[in-house]
């Protein structure tokens, strides 16, 4: 919803307010951009490799779990900074929860923001219906193709990886990989990339899954129907239950594990509904944990 | 919540549902399946670096990271992008643009992640990116009698992989020639001799083994190799034969020495 607020909504805040944690977010995707792009220019090693794999200040490897995995699937043994590195990663997303990477690392996560904010602009109401789980069925397939081929078959198409890598090492003709991805979000299907389909964010969705960390909408009560976090969310169908969940006895928070925890519904509400839950969530949707606003 | 038992119309719907799903999912898969098999052939005048499992293999398990060619102190590795002839992403170089410099370290299978460059070679002169080949003898100026050892001299395994055979001139008038040998169980196929090479199209030239390397077969052993292994020769062999392949040559050809 781009236009001006509702008349019952209180003052406007601020741009800055309402941008704070997307402009976090930037800062962090480009900061890791830069720390790959800008040792080769000014002659240091800050950070080697891609986010395939990588050495930070030559003693910190970090590897993508999901591309590992199928190297391992293959038949290949990984090395020892490969297994600690993915180990590190797994922990890391663990803890934060694993679609953390999805809107605070992934660069594609730009690219699809940016179709998503030119759809609202641009008033793009209409698109295909996808079901929202086929993201799982692509990630079992591309499990399932190296065992059967012995290749690395993703890695042949890999929005995520074609990006990171051609940023840094060139792009010959990858670029065609993330227009097609920027104009399938654009005019075919809203969110269709990351919110439908990529394999990668579903795994690191999965890694997050028992991830302490969680958007609740704690003021719930408040709530004025005013539909800005169901049009700014990357995967709004997490929102409903723990909004409206009140008159069936469900908790505020969002427990779903396709919540990216971008932090866009928190800062573009304007009656300051949501906030960050720490600690373990019931099955119900309470926390046990205190709630930090 | 109490829920209804699904309606027959509703298990159908649900079934078919799921059908077209894993038709779709299938078709996709088909095609990226095929299509990576297509995209996965490594031509043969690109190499990978040093202890790079066999092709198959290295194409499964390279996770196309770019750390090697990050460690590489030379900038002589090159990560593929889509469109080459290479799998996209995976690590090659051109032996005839630079040639791998042999680090006593090897820091680019340190780097690597996984074992797609096998990190039990540890020493690099037991590295195998290919095999040098005098390609061509026509082109080679060594084989018109010119002075040239350019790669002789550049490559890192002096005086083993590539030797200098001479070769006295086979009539009145002709030159006597100094050329170039590789040897094939020394030559670690780093390529600089490709990169050296003075001519404008290489005469030598750096290929995968298995295209140019051949097999006698177990079938067919060579008896006196098979009897110097047991002790020694039972029959006496003639001079050319004592000698190794390369002195024999040079025997033959230079029937006063």
């Amino acid at each position: 919803m781009t236009g001006p607020l509702l008349p019952s909504a209180p003052p406007a805040k601020p741009w800055l307010k309402r941008h704070r944690w997307l402009l976090l977010r930037r800062f962090n995707q480009l900061g890791i951009l830069a720390m790959f792009i800008l040792p080769p220019v000014f002659g240091g090693s800050l950070v080697t490799g891609t986010l395939s794999s990588s050495m930070t200040l030559d003693i910190l490897p970090l590897t993508d779990p999901l591309l590992l995995t199928q190297s391992m699937l293959s038949g290949g043994w990984p090395a020892l900074t490969g297994i600690v590195g993915a180990g590190l990663v797994l922990m890391f997303y663990a803890v934060l929860g694993g679609r953390v990477f999805c809107s605070w690392v992934c660069p594609v996560n730009m690219l699809t923001d940016f179709a998503a904010w030119l759809r609202r602009r641009l008033g793009l109401r209409s698109g295909a219906r996808l079901s929202r789980s086929l993201r799982w069925w692509l990630l079992g397939l591309v499990l399932l193709l190296p065992v059967v081929t012995g290749a690395m078959v993703w890695e042949y198409v890999n929005p995520v990886s074609m990006l990171h890598r051609g940023l840094i090492f060139g792009f010959g003709y990858a670029w065609l990989i993330l227009a097609a991805v920027f104009l399938y979000d654009l005019l075919i299907v809203p969110r269709g990339w990351c919110g439908h389909l990529c394999p990668v964010g579903a795994c690191y969705a999965a890694i997050g899954a028992a991830a302490p960390v969680h958007i609740t909408a704690l003021r719930r009560d408040q709530c004025d129907d005013c539909m800005d976090c169901f049009s700014i969310c990357p995967e709004p169908q997490v929102i409903k239950p723990a909004l409206k969940g009140a008159a069936v006895g469900r908790g505020p928070i969002i427990d779903s594990i396709d919540c990216t925890k971008c932090g866009r519904c928190v800062e573009v509400c304007d009656r300051e509904v949501f906030g960050l839950a720490l600690g373990r969530v019931r099955s119900d949707g309470f926390g046990a944990a205190p709630t930090v606003g | 919540m109490p829920s209804e038992a699904p309606t027959s119309r509703q298990r159908r719907d649900f079934l078919t549902g799921l059908a077209k799903t894993a038709a779709s999912v299938g078709l996709i898969g088909l095609g990226l399946g095929l299509y990576s098999q297509r995209a996965s052939s490594l031509p043969a005048w690109a190499l990978r670096p040093p202890g790079a499992r066999p092709e198959d293999d290295f194409d499964g398990t390279c996770i196309r990271c770019g750390l090697c060619v990050r460690d590489c102190p030379f900038d002589m590795l090159h990560l593929a992008r889509l469109g080459q002839d290479i799998p996209t992403g995976t690590p090659y170089f051109i032996a005839r643009e630079a040639g791998c410099e042999m680090c006593e370290d090897i820091p680019c299978v340190k780097a690597c992640p996984t074992q797609a460059l096998d990190h039990s070679l540890t020493d690099i002169n037991d590295a195998d990116m290919g095999l040098a080949i005098v390609s061509d003898q026509q082109a080679c100026i060594a084989f018109h009698g010119l002075r040239c050892d350019v790669c002789f001299e550049i490559c890192p395994i002096r005086e083993e992989a590539i030797t200098l055979e001479y070769r006295p001139s086979a009539g009145a008038g002709g030159h006597d020639l100094v050329i170039p040998v590789v040897h094939p169980d020394r030559c670690t196929g780093c390529g600089k001799c490709e990169e050296a090479c003075i001519l404008e199209e290489a005469a030598i030239k750096v290929l995968p083994r298995h295209l140019l390397q051949g097999a006698l077969g177990a079938h067919y052993p060579l008896v006196w190799n098979a009897q110097q292994r047991e002790g020694g020769a039972s029959v006496a062999l003639d001079a050319a034969h004592r000698t190794t392949p390369a002195t024999a040559l040079r025997t033959l050809s230079s029937p006063t020495t």
